[in-house]
């Protein structure tokens, strides 16, 4: 019974997913671009953003289209409630990777102060629980919600460590700063990601148990 | 009992000759409060509502064991006076039923045979009635024309105007609003939702998003059991049983 609503649900799933990836994509492309000082790269990176947005607004119709005709309830409403915010972490983190490919086309020309190895090292991590908090989102695995969500400790440990190193970067030589601080803006950016990444993991728990549950403190 | 509780049942098993139709049915309905019964056809909902009022004592070869307290009293027990519950315990159908009689006629009907005879006291109860159910702006200038002439959804708020004018405590409604056009159904749910502050309210609805609308708590029947009864936020979002779930997402009829 309801096949065309079970159609479009899985249709909402298979959209979210297709935005999730883009998003993967995005983190992935900025970081790497920032690492190489590929400025290419970074402006794809922006193009990208531009299809996360529309992507975001069409799913974001596409929900409301099904409470209006659907009158959805219980797990079928939880399903759909999830989607609206799923989608609003995931355009959070393009922006955020579109900052980081700004702060690339910003540092262009200029030799990099330190190689960069906690950065790449925090987005990869960052980008897993991207990829985790939707398996979990697809496969109702509430499991691996939490176990994604403590990959954010990590995270934030290493976002302090960069913290630190830049800090005496900017102690010991003043004119780093500048280039300094804009690293760390994307250390924040990316720890603002892994967030986000642990919200998905809430809204994967309330869709499956009913239950609210803060998980990133 | 607890003093919010104005009815409670208690291991309720009804049987039409051989056929058993309700098992073991548990209940506390709270003080103005409004109760849907939800469920698919033949589940039960509508013989258990009748249970209330003592209804089904109507039809022959019906068997009601357990136990019904309202305010304490179980209304099973040898001795009640029915006459006295069923005008407690009113009742609304799905397809209104006013008297072949005037708009003033069909209220006055109750309290004349309960013994008020006096024409000014009768006028009040009229007025009275017929503001509680929303409908005496529209029928004031016409109280002695004929309740037929009415339209459906008038004619269902003169059904409740009836009802209301024997000072009932609890409100029965099968299907009050099934016949009617959506915007008069929304007037009655409106009404409905008015009337809770001074009655006990359960209605019994095929419409699940009217449940939803209206209710403060809403039970679940099947196969003659309650499946479930919680509030009706909790039971439309997150529902405890599966067969719960499976009803009310449509996923079975």
């Amino acid at each position: 019974m309801r096949h065309t609503f079970e159609d479009s649900l899985d249709s909402l799933q298979q959209d979210i997913l297709r935005m999730g990836s883009l998003v993967e994509n995005m983190l992935s492309k900025a970081v790497e671009s920032l690492k190489k000082q590929d400025t290419g790269l970074a402006k794809e990176v922006l193009i990208m953003e531009e299809n996360t947005d529309s992507l975001e607004k069409e799913i974001e119709q596409k929900c409301l289209r099904l409470i209006a005709t659907q009158q959805p309830l219980a797990k079928d409403l939880r399903k759909i409630a999830a989607g609206f915010k799923i989608i609003t972490d995931l355009e959070r983190m393009a922006d955020y990777s579109e900052d980081i490919a700004k702060v690339t086309l910003r540092l262009a020309g200029q030799p990099l102060i330190k190689p960069l190895i906690d950065i790449p090292r925090m987005s990869e991590l960052a980008q897993k629980m991207v990829k985790d908090a939707l398996d979990a989102y697809v496969r109702e695995d509430v499991e691996l919600a939490y176990r994604m969500c403590k990959d954010d400790d990590v995270v934030d440990h290493i976002y302090a460590q960069i913290f630190r190193e830049l800090l005496t970067y900017m102690m010991e030589d003043p004119k780093t700063i500048s280039q300094a601080t804009s690293l760390l803006f994307v250390g924040r950016y990316i720890e603002r990601i892994a967030d986000h990444a642990t919200n998905i993991g809430e809204r994967v728990i309330y869709l499956v148990t009913g239950e609210k549950k803060e998980l990133n403190d | 009992m607890k003093g919010t509780d104005k009815v409670l049942v208690s291991r309720l098993n009804l049987y039409y000759g051989n056929t058993q139709a309700l098992f073991d049915v548990r209940l506390s309905l709270k003080r103005n409060s409004i109760t849907a019964l939800i469920g698919p056809s033949g589940c039960g909902k509508s013989t258990f509502l009748r249970v209330l009022n003592r209804m089904n004592d109507l039809i022959e070869g019906v068997r009601t064991e357990g136990e019904v307290f309202i305010d304490d009293k179980n209304i099973y027990q040898p001795g009640v006076d029915v006459v006295t519950l069923r005008k407690n315990v009113g009742m609304v159908f799905q397809r209104p039923n006013p008297f072949p009689m005037s708009v003033y006629e069909n209220i006055a009907y109750g309290p004349r045979i309960h013994g008020i005879k006096a024409k000014g006291r009768l006028d009040e109860i009229v007025e009275k009635s017929l503001k509680r159910a929303a409908l005496w702006e529209e029928v004031n200038d016409r109280l002695h024309h004929s309740a037929l002439g009415l339209s459906g959804g008038q004619q269902q708020r003169l059904c409740i105007a009836r009802l209301l004018a024997v000072e009932p405590e609890i409100l029965l409604m099968d299907e009050p609003t099934s016949a009617l056009d959506p915007i008069s159904t929304l007037r009655i749910e409106e009404l409905v939702q008015e009337l809770k502050k001074d009655y006990t309210i359960i209605i019994v609805t095929h419409n699940m998003q009217q449940a939803a609308r209206i209710s403060d708590f809403t039970a679940f029947f099947l196969n003659g059991e309650v499946i479930e009864c919680d509030a009706t936020e909790q039971v439309f979002t997150n529902p405890r049983d599966r067969r719960t779930e499976d009803y009310i997402t449509g996923r079975f009829g």
